[in-house]
């Protein structure tokens, strides 16, 4: 509410400083890997300095090799790394499931058919 | 692009239907993650969710503006701001930040400028996400090395005797410029203050501009 109130006293031509920048996700999925990290460490399943480091590592490799991977490509590799090596998710899993999105064969999943999946076992 | 397209149907909830653009390997994997996340309940749609809108629409630079137009209209506020800007931005209804955050002052003689050589790390109680160019390698390299020239790119030049100050935020500490009042200003509302102190300008990247001239 504070928020929506403080957005509309600073619209109009003085400009909203957030508008100066530039959009904060390149793409949607950027978003979501973003509030994925952040909401993992919320709720405890890490420490949020763990994947800091994750993520300083995945940077300096990819900047050690000139890489032209996107700093989200780097933030989503960090979170990958560490969910593997606490064994939250397997590799074969995620390489399997990554498969398939990229081949066409999943849709996206929205929150109804989640709540489905509990019933099959 | 379909998201300029005036007629879609609802928001952007894509379920796949018709996908004009087939998924990059990154998206696939951010993809992935997240489905076995929310099948594993280690994580709920909503919760990604709830963050995301906090820090795309909630927690904007608009915060950092607010605390620095009051710094700017209550000398005490600024004082006890630079002492101690971890807790004195609850004081303007702002979420104590879980890292230490110090506010540092521009002033005639000394010039701030904040970088996190590492990686990305950024107020972000107070400026929400950063921009892109933040997190590049030339901005983490350049800052430390050559301050002046990288202000020079953004258009702010500074007096030779100026001062320039290169903060290198870390997990622990995160910074916060408090840019000079523009002249031209006085008898202008915290509000209206708060409107013309940017992102940048909080970054240290920027100068604070007085209002146009022509407005009103």
């Amino acid at each position: 509410m504070s928020s929506k109130e403080t957005i509309g006293l600073i619209d109009g031509p003085g400009a909203l400083p957030r508008k100066n920048g530039e959009l904060v996700f390149e793409a949607p999925w950027e978003g979501r890997a973003f509030g994925m990290a952040v909401a993992l460490s919320d709720q405890q399943v890490y420490a949020w300095e763990d994947f800091r480091q994750r993520l300083i590592a995945e940077i300096a490799t990819a900047d050690a090799a000139n890489s032209s991977s996107t700093y989200y490509e780097r933030w989503t590799a960090a979170l990958e790394s560490l969910l593997t090596a606490r064994g939250l998710i397997s590799p074969a899993e995620l390489d399997a499931r990554a498969a398939e999105y990229l081949a066409g064969e999943r849709d996206d999943f929205d929150h109804d058919h989640e709540h489905d999946h509990h019933g099959h076992h | 692009m379909s998201h300029d397209h005036p007629h879609e149907h609802g928001h952007d909830h894509d379920h796949g239907h018709h996908r004009p653009d087939p998924l990059t390997p990154a998206e696939a994997r951010a993809k992935a993650i997240e489905s076995l996340l929310v099948e594993k309940g280690l994580l709920s749609t909503d919760a990604i969710d709830a963050q995301v809108a906090a820090y795309e629409a909630d927690i904007g630079p608009m915060k950092g503006a607010k605390v620095v137009a009051r710094a700017w209209l209550d000398p005490d506020f600024k004082a006890r701001l630079l002492a101690d800007a971890t807790h004195v931005i609850e004081e303007v209804g702002l979420a104590p930040s879980t890292n230490q955050l110090v506010a540092v002052e521009n002033t005639p003689a000394v010039h701030n400028l904040v970088v996190c050589t590492l990686c990305s790390c950024y107020p972000w109680a107070v400026l929400g996400l950063p921009p892109t160019w933040y997190k590049s390698f030339a901005y983490r390299s350049r800052a430390v090395i050559e301050p002046r020239a990288v202000l020079q790119e953004f258009g702010t030049a500074l007096d030779e005797s100026t001062e320039v100050r290169v903060w290198d935020s870390s997990a622990e500490v995160r910074y916060l410029v408090v840019p000079e009042r523009p002249a031209g200003t006085e008898g202008l509302t915290e509000d209206e203050l708060a409107a013309l102190v940017t992102r940048d300008s909080m970054i240290g990247v920027a100068k604070v501009k007085a209002p146009a001239l022509a407005a009103r």
